[in-house]
């Protein structure tokens, strides 16, 4: 079953584009990243699923509702949380997370307790004293403290360090195995490595790639470093090489094929050494974004 | 009901602060009334000295003089109705539009609950803060005339009259506030805003009573409900008060439907 259902959603203001034709599907229970650089689209197509800007032309399903038209009702099953968090500042953390409570027909007092304990949060502070991190774990408890069933998270690791980030992709885990369904969208494309199973590839504010992360990785792209003296003769330039960086000490490239074809022309050379990885998914999707 | 009494909450030092200040600076005016009536002959003489544009300018006419209770009464009454337009206005203006301007739209209306309601919680948390102050405004200009009018019996129906304009007027400025805030893309100063329109639209009604014109009448809250015509002739002047009415039952469905429609800007 899908949870998110685009088609063809355009939004421009004015003369400006915002996103055009996106039209994908997030499955129930999967974690889908949604990757792309600052100003791709990816928060204009986000903020139209809760409403919060309307689409020019095309429409959002989100569990099988039309996301404008149910806003209300679609929206008390997601948990959302905004790229920049802002908050009333002179409220205390704990009014902030009750106020947001009280949006919800539940009782969420033992998860706002619960999730600000992993998250490392004081909830009798001041939101205006509050740094950058600690404001996007304010963001994040308030996100998860209903325990939506889908999850939007906009940037979501921005500002957090590694230890708390690596907590809060736990956390993540947890709900989606619990059955959470999970909009990921993120620039940095390591961490959509490690939790996402499909990623959406968003560039000048339309798709331009959707692809199942393992699939992805599994690719037969390799990446090559060999050093040596006298490199730069242009040998390596055949058929499947990409990204070609040539000096005379060392020459770095991908490769998609046959390897023997890139064997043959090592075989000749003399090399001082030689290095065969799998690409990361930044490098093998920066030729989407040049 | 969250969103009525979180306003509420928002608003505690606001409603306070008008509560306190513009029922004092009512009865701040009104003590200086006795003051004046010992020496009611070189006013008089002072009055007749000004043409009758001029005494209009500040609100006075020779049909109900500055130095009889009611007249001074109704001249310190207009002069309050300065900070009641620039307090209501100021909520008209900032009740739906600080969400955006402060960014925290995005949390507001992603939670499960129409812009409809939020609409109506925010009027209602309005309407209670302003009628708080109408309140006192009440109660503190009854008080003193009470205090002040010596031997003199003044008419109390038409002060009632006068008072009872109040929750119009505010309404009226609310509305107009509020629905400039849903029709610009952002309000980028509430105080400012709010000041231009208190002042501005006193100025058109001084000059709409010296000039004697009803255009400038029309335009203007202040001209529909002019404490002076209700103290000398007993009742609203109607072809004027209905505008504001007017302005504001319709602007509830259009705010409405301009704040539904509404793109909710970010960073």
């Amino acid at each position: 079953m899908n949870v998110i259902e685009f088609n063809k959603l355009t939004k421009y203001y004015g003369d400006v584009k915002g996103c055009k034709d996106v039209d994908f599907n997030v499955k129930e229970g999967e974690i889908f990243g949604f990757i792309g650089p600052n100003g791709a689209g990816k928060s204009t197509t986000i903020r139209t699923m809760l409403s919060l800007i309307y689409p020019t032309s095309g429409s959002v399903t989100i569990f099988g509702k039309d996301a404008i038209e149910f806003g209300a009702e679609v929206r008390a099953e997601i948990g959302y949380l905004p790229s920049e968090i802002f908050y009333y500042d002179k409220m205390k953390v704990i009014d902030l997370l009750n106020y947001s409570a009280s949006f919800y027909n539940k009782d969420c007092s033992a998860r706002i307790q619960e999730l600000s304990e992993i998250m490392e949060l004081d909830l009798n502070r001041k939101i205006e004293d509050l740094s950058y991190g600690n404001k996007k774990k304010v963001g994040i408890v308030q996100g998860l403290l209903h325990s939506p069933k889908l999850l939007i998270l906009d940037e979501p690791t921005s500002g957090l360090d590694p230890l708390m980030q690596q907590k809060f992709f736990n956390l993540i885990s947890e709900e989606n195995k619990k059955g959470a369904t999970v909009l990921f969208s993120s620039h940095i494309l390591s961490e959509v490595q490690q939790l996402c199973n499909r990623v959406a590839i968003i560039k000048e504010g339309e798709i331009v790639s959707i692809q199942d992360v393992k699939a992805l990785k599994n690719d037969t792209y390799k990446k090559f470093t060999v050093r040596g003296v006298k490199l730069n003769h242009g040998k390596f330039n055949i058929d499947g090489v990409t990204n070609l960086v040539e000096r005379d000490d060392k020459v770095s490239f991908f490769f998609k094929g046959n390897v023997n074809d890139i064997v043959k022309i090592i075989a000749g050379l003399e090399l001082s050494d030689i290095l065969v990885e799998e690409p990361t998914l930044e490098e093998i999707f920066m030729h989407y974004y040049e | 009901m969250n969103i009525f009494k979180f306003e509420l909450g928002m608003m505690k030092k606001s409603i306070f602060l008008w509560t306190f200040f513009v029922p004092f600076g009512l009865v701040f005016y009104m003590l200086f009334f006795p003051m004046m009536q010992g020496d009611t002959e070189t006013f008089q003489s002072l009055m007749d000295s000004f043409p009758e544009e001029f005494l209009a300018f500040f609100g006075m006419s020779s049909e109900l003089p500055v130095f009889s209770l009611l007249g001074y009464f109704g001249l310190s009454f207009g002069m309050i109705q300065i900070p009641l337009a620039i307090q209501a206005s100021n909520y008209g203006f900032h009740i739906l539009s600080v969400e955006e301007r402060e960014l925290t739209a995005d949390f507001l209306l992603s939670k499960p609950i129409s812009r409809g309601k939020i609409l109506f919680s925010k009027y209602l948390a309005a309407l209670t803060s302003l009628t708080i102050v109408n309140i006192a405004v009440w109660i503190s200009s009854l008080l003193v005339l009470l205090v002040i009018k010596g031997d003199e019996s003044p008419n109390f129906t038409n002060v009632n009259l006068v008072l009872s304009t109040t929750v119009f007027f505010q309404l009226a400025f609310f509305s107009i506030g509020l629905l400039i805030s849903v029709s610009i893309k952002k309000v980028s100063s509430v105080l400012s805003f709010s000041m231009a329109l208190g002042f501005g639209m006193f100025l058109l009604s001084s000059f709409g009573s010296i000039l004697s014109s009803n255009i400038f009448k029309i335009l203007t809250p202040y001209s529909h409900f002019d404490p002076e015509y209700i103290l000398i002739n007993g009742h609203y002047d109607w072809r004027l008060a209905i505008i504001s009415i007017l302005i504001i039952i319709i602007s509830i469905p259009l705010s409405y439907f301009l704040y539904k429609n509404r793109n909710i800007a970010s960073l």
